[in-house]
């Protein structure tokens, strides 16, 4: 999967989670938590909805390295190769 | 035999409509079974039952919207002979209907916590493709050829627009309502509004409010959360604000005064702990509904009830038992950054815990200082129900809980 495939895969999940943004263009290098008015609840499920997509789960301690799209794409893309 | 009434889903709600029955006539229902949805100003509602019984009779048609306390089927004992039996020269179902009313009136007049409308009448929602176009032709409502381009464009419903409005519908007439559209999209629903206007204003009037706050190490609760998560699949993770609800349901166990009511000049301590949890919703607005039974449920048991919670405010339907029987508002207003909530009670209950951002803060052990996750924990409490040392003990005793997590 390219690293395009898994940003659309991300994207997906959050329109998902947070339907009143679908469509919007998901700021790239911005917390997503706060940008997208996403709590810890639907944050958890994002990273549940993720895992079950893409297969990797985040554990909690990398939650730091998950905080933007850009990261987050960049962190699966490492962990799916 | 016994009346089903429309229920009241929240102190303000004057009406609701009947979306769908959940039983036909003849069904055995039991005490707690959803039987019908209802359309409120918190949403659809899944209403409950209070009784086991047989529904005898189902008095509204989905559709219906009808004043709180109208009678919307009857049910009877097991083994009690069905209504249509008894009366059968009762030709007409109506008569029964407006007695079962008189009956209700007399039944409402005394339960003097409800004032309610029940003398309004049932009154069906006009049917839109009936009614719409009569309205949109009406001779007395000129409508411009702009405001018709405008109006495609926008999706503005002109004929709703014309059923509101006298004279003439000009293009600027069709943007304001397309604006207020937007804008009721973004702020909830209106009614939702008024629902927390009526219940906010109330609380400031009557309630003398007192405001307690203390700062919470919570390193060793989250670390110990972290331990428990690592050896969790994700699906399985607990988050910490599962595991603050357990630890304020165990503080309540120790302190029971501020869990409860204060009704008829006195305060009345709920058995049950049913918090309720003040969720946001997607669209706009907020609800708190309830963990029903908390004081049931150990760690894993009360992040699974929050989860099905949460869920279901934002996408599903709640039960009526959820968003009427609440003994306590918990508020986190931490995702958002805010370190303290000053709460306001929702009358008739007695305390509200408000838990701010977990902050990495310095903390003082022995006489060295460290950096530790700190929370500050309030309390606003009903000061004709409880005095600052209940609400005191309450919070030290969730301080001394939340050191411990291992037993919760």
């Amino acid at each position: 999967m390219t690293n395009e495939e898994i940003k659309a895969k991300i994207v997906e999940q959050i329109y998902e989670i947070a339907p009143e943004h679908e469509g919007e263009t998901i700021p790239e290098t911005e917390n997503i938590q706060r940008s997208l008015e996403i709590d810890s609840f639907d944050f958890l499920n994002l990273l549940t909805g993720l895992n079950e997509e893409l297969g990797v789960e985040v554990p909690e301690s990398d939650y730091g390295e998950v905080d933007t799209l850009e990261h987050m794409t960049d962190y699966f893309a490492k962990r799916m190769t | 035999m016994s009346i089903f009434k429309m229920p009241s889903l929240g102190a303000d709600m004057e009406e609701g409509t009947l979306m769908e029955w959940k039983v036909k006539e003849g069904d055995s229902v039991k005490k707690g079974q959803v039987i019908a949805e209802v359309e409120s100003n918190k949403g659809v509602i899944e209403v409950e039952i209070f009784e086991d019984g047989v529904v005898d009779k189902l008095l509204v048609e989905p559709g219906t919207t009808c004043a709180v306390g109208t009678p919307i089927a009857s049910i009877r004992k097991e083994n009690e002979t069905s209504e249509s039996q008894q009366k059968e020269q009762e030709v007409s179902t109506e008569k029964t209907v407006d007695k079962k009313v008189a009956e209700t009136e007399k039944t409402i007049e005394k339960e003097t916590a409800k004032p309610l409308a029940a003398e309004k009448e049932t009154k069906t929602i006009p049917n839109p493709v009936e009614e719409a176009p009569k309205n949109a032709e009406s001779p007395e409502i000129k409508i411009s050829p702009a405001a018709r381009k405008k109006a495609q464009e926008l999706g503005v419903d002109l004929n709703a627009l014309a059923s509101k409005m006298q004279g003439k519908i000009g293009a600027a007439e069709v943007e304001a309502a397309a604006k207020a559209a937007k804008q009721k999209k973004r702020g909830g629903s209106d009614s939702m509004r008024k629902a927390i206007a009526a219940a906010m204003s109330r609380s400031n009037a009557e309630i003398p409010h007192y405001y307690l706050s203390t700062s919470i190490n919570m390193t060793p609760a989250l670390e110990w959360l972290a331990e428990q998560n690592k050896k969790r699949s994700i699906k399985e993770r607990i988050l910490p604000a599962a595991l603050i609800i357990r630890a304020v349901v165990k503080a309540l166990q120790a302190v029971p005064e501020l869990n409860g009511f204060w009704k008829e000049d006195g305060l009345q301590i709920s058995e049950t702990i049913n918090p309720g949890v003040a969720i946001a919703r997607r669209e706009g607005g907020l609800l708190t509904p309830a963990l029903l039974n908390a004081q049931e449920m150990n760690l894993d048991q009360t992040m699974k009830a929050f989860h099905d919670l949460i869920t279901r405010t934002r996408s599903g339907k709640l039960r009526s038992s959820e968003i009427t029987q609440q003994t306590i508002v918990i508020t986190n207003l931490g995702d958002l950054g805010v370190e303290r909530v000053y709460g306001v009670i929702y009358p008739p209950q007695v305390a509200l815990v408000g838990l701010g951002r977990i902050i990495d803060a310095p903390w003082v052990i022995g006489d060295a200082l460290a950096v530790r996750k700190v929370m500050q924990a309030t309390l606003a409490g009903d000061h004709r129900a409880t005095d600052g040392r209940t609400g005191a003990l309450f919070l030290d005793k969730l301080n001394q809980i939340l050191q411990k997590p291992e037993e919760l």
